[in-house]
């Protein structure tokens, strides 16, 4: 199935070749979850702060617990903040 | 010490200035900065008063920790009565010029009445004195800057001052020093040009002392450490700046878009952090140069830019070809997402015209946005706004009514008056999006629930930086929460709230407590002064600075009724994202607010509050 990867800031280092801007749609597995994608791509766990689905959030531990849908956008970013 | 304990009192309708002990028993309930000069304004001007008028004051106030080695410890603020709200007004700056005026001896300027010609305030450690500024009115903040520095043969002092907007009436201009770090909200610039004081240009050589020096030495070290080794302050910040959000908060679905219509922006990423690191087609820069910091500050979260000088609103203007002030977040959302306009070098061009005349950018944005509303509605045509057609994502409109509001020309005269009046003029005052009559900033309250009580609530009317609970709510510090549920709001807001209100008064920048908490600054800050300063006492001062600003808008005549949003945003359900079919439910969250305040169900402070905070 096809998702769309969004990654941000330091993290925009490790998309696929074919990315636009900070995107690009992924070929994964069936029944594939966030922490395997993150694996795949080889992501450093430590800085995979903010991780969202189709913008909602998951909470750290729960990477795996939730298979991902045709279409989910998965988007994830290293510590950050603003104001 | 620490404090200089020492005043410096301008009456500009004789020219006087004169020097005053501070009044060290209100510093060691209220600490300095925002806390103090809130209490001189509240004791020393009727909450009633004209904002306009002479009778108004306005503060220029630093920490105790201000040019001290306490990281960040370049912070000052001025403190008046807003004239955009009719509130009190606390518009908090960095760069350098607070730094410099500790440095000369001073904690406090009070500026009060009205000169009867343009003047600026030229201080020399000790030496203060008012001066002819007629050939400085009219001049930009720019121009201002590098005549006053030209003119004193000495390249180290430092300048704040308004430019055309604060001269003009402008009720969003801001006093900018460095040029392009803003006291920036409420129209504190307004009150400056509305009293003829067109600068203060300062040199400091005194130094300031701390109450023990190795104490000091060690908690500063400490929070440097943690600042230094926090992902977000150490690395993040300095390296994404503020702008890094703009993906973050479309992505969770509360970007305010074309005045708050949308919760997302299809042109986010267009005008993103990431994108003022890309290179352009046309001349293979990136917009972003650097980072940079203010006095003292290790995060550098402050950018430099660089516009490409083919693009249409630069070619033939060497002016704003060279290196400035860069994007911030909230300005790229308020000039780019509330306006549709997604054209990233038209908003860098934006805001250098914003820090050029002194405006400031959120406010202008939403205002423009608002118009552009009314337009859309067909409430105002070509011939109110003088042919310019106003349609959002249009970036011609944008730009020319940023350079008519800065004029004071046309249709930017009603722009400068802030949306919630032009709003109310074509009657639909709900298309401001406003709270007690200040723009609220980049986060939508339908996707973050905890910042719509912080936006109604906020003493100085809408605005992110009472209550940052973005950083719970979104980002995950100190720890997450659930943005799209009310519960347990009310006591986040309460607390980040009453922190934020001491972390002001200190003298550093409330960026460090994305590191830091209360626990480390208390140190600082014990250090640095006479007296036990600890955590639990920094709360306590915050919470009695939160309330001191409550009283001051009761007596101006606010009441419980102005602590709301606008109705889009609490009757019109979000179209896309995570909130999607959600409202702010403030009704859920305000009555439990007031009573964890220790407030009456009609927002009014307690007589059992006032006396536990000594009020």
């Amino acid at each position: 199935m096809k998702i769309r990867i969004k990654l941000f800031a330091l993290l925009s280092r490790y998309l696929p070749p074919d990315s636009t801007g900070n995107e690009a749609d992924l070929e994964v597995p069936d029944n594939a979850t966030a922490a395997a994608v993150i694996a795949d791509l080889g992501l450093p766990g430590e800085h995979c702060h903010l991780v969202l689905v189709n913008g909602a959030y998951l909470a750290p531990g729960t990477y795996g617990a939730r298979p991902l849908q045709e279409g989910d956008a998965l988007a994830i970013w290293p510590p950050v903040a603003g104001g | 010490m620490a404090w200089t304990r020492k005043i410096l009192r301008v009456d500009l309708s004789n020219g006087a200035c004169e020097s005053e002990p501070l009044n060290m028993e209100w510093a060691f309930k209220y600490l300095g900065q925002r806390g103090l000069a809130s209490k001189y304004l509240a004791e020393e001007t009727d909450p009633k008063v004209d904002p306009l008028s002479s009778g108004n004051k306005m503060i220029f106030a630093t920490g105790p920790l201000t040019a001290t080695d306490a990281p960040t410890g370049g912070r000052w603020s001025v403190v008046t009565k807003g004239p955009l709200t009719g509130a009190i007004a606390c518009s908090n700056s960095g760069g350098f010029f607070g730094a410099e005026l500790k440095n000369a001896g001073w904690d406090i300027i009070i500026f009060e009445g009205r000169s009867p010609k343009p003047v600026y305030l030229s201080i020399s450690n000790e030496n203060a004195e008012l001066l002819d500024a007629g050939g400085l009115w009219g001049k930009s903040v720019w121009e201002t800057e590098d005549r006053l520095r030209e003119s004193c043969g000495d390249p180290f002092v430092r300048v704040a001052s308004i430019g055309r907007a604060g001269e003009n009436g402008v009720l969003f201009a801001g006093v900018i020093n460095d040029k392009d770090r803003a006291a920036g909200r409420s129209g504190v610039g307004a009150v400056m040009g509305s009293k003829n004081l067109k600068a203060v240009v300062v040199r400091g050589t005194v130094g300031v002392k701390v109450d023990n020096p190795n104490e000091f030495k060690k908690a500063s070290k400490a929070a440097r450490k943690v600042l230094a080794e926090n992902a977000v302050t150490g690395d993040g910040l300095p390296t994404y700046g503020t702008q890094v959000l703009m993906n973050v908060v479309n992505e969770t679905g509360a970007l305010p878009t074309r005045n708050a219509g949308e919760v997302q922006f299809e042109g986010a990423s267009k005008i993103s952090g990431e994108a003022m690191l890309e290179k352009r087609a046309s001349d293979g820069k990136s917009q972003l140069v650097s980072n940079k910091g203010c006095y003292g500050c290790p995060i550098t979260c402050a950018r430099v830019s660089q516009m490409d000088s083919e693009h249409f609103s630069v070619a033939g203007k060497p002016q704003y070809q060279d290196e400035s002030g860069g994007l911030e977040y909230e300005a790229a959302w308020a000039l780019g997402a509330a306006t549709g306009v997604d054209d990233l070098e038209a908003l860098q061009y934006a805001n250098m015209l914003c820090n050029e005349h002194g405006m400031d950018p959120i406010s202008l944005g939403s205002t423009i946005a608002g118009a552009m509303d009314l337009y859309g509605e067909g409430v105002i045509t070509d011939s109110d706004t003088g042919g310019v057609a106003l349609t959002f994502g249009s970036v011609e409109a944008l730009l020319t009514l940023v350079e008519l509001t800065a004029k004071g020309e046309g249709f930017g005269k009603e722009i400068g008056q802030g949306s919630k009046r032009l709003c109310e003029k074509y009657g639909k005052p709900e298309l401001s999006m406003s709270v007690k009559g200040q723009e609220f900033p980049a986060y939508d309250p339908r996707g973050i629930q905890g910042m719509g009580l912080s936006y109604a609530t906020s003493n100085r009317g809408g605005c992110h930086l009472r209550g940052y609970t973005v950083a719970s709510e979104i980002l995950g510090i100190p720890e997450k929460t659930d943005p799209l549920t009310t519960d347990g709001k009310a006591g986040l807001v309460k607390a980040f709230q009453d922190a934020t209100a001491a972390v002001d008064s200190t003298g550093t920048c409330v960026f460090t407590t994305f590191a830091l908490t209360l626990d480390d600054i208390a140190p600082e800050v014990d250090a640095a002064c006479e007296g036990d300063w600890s955590a639990d006492k920094m709360v306590e001062v915050g919470e009695r600075i939160w309330n001191l600003e409550r009283n001051y808008n009761l007596q101006a005549g606010f009441t419980a009724a102005d602590d709301t949003l606008p109705k889009r945003i609490l009757k019109d359900a979000a179209k896309t994202g995570p909130a999607s079919g959600k409202v702010n439910d403030l009704g859920k969250m305000l009555p439990e607010y007031y009573q964890l305040r220790g407030w009456t169900a009609d927002g009014v402070p307690s007589n059992e509050t006032l006396q536990r905070l000594a009020l």
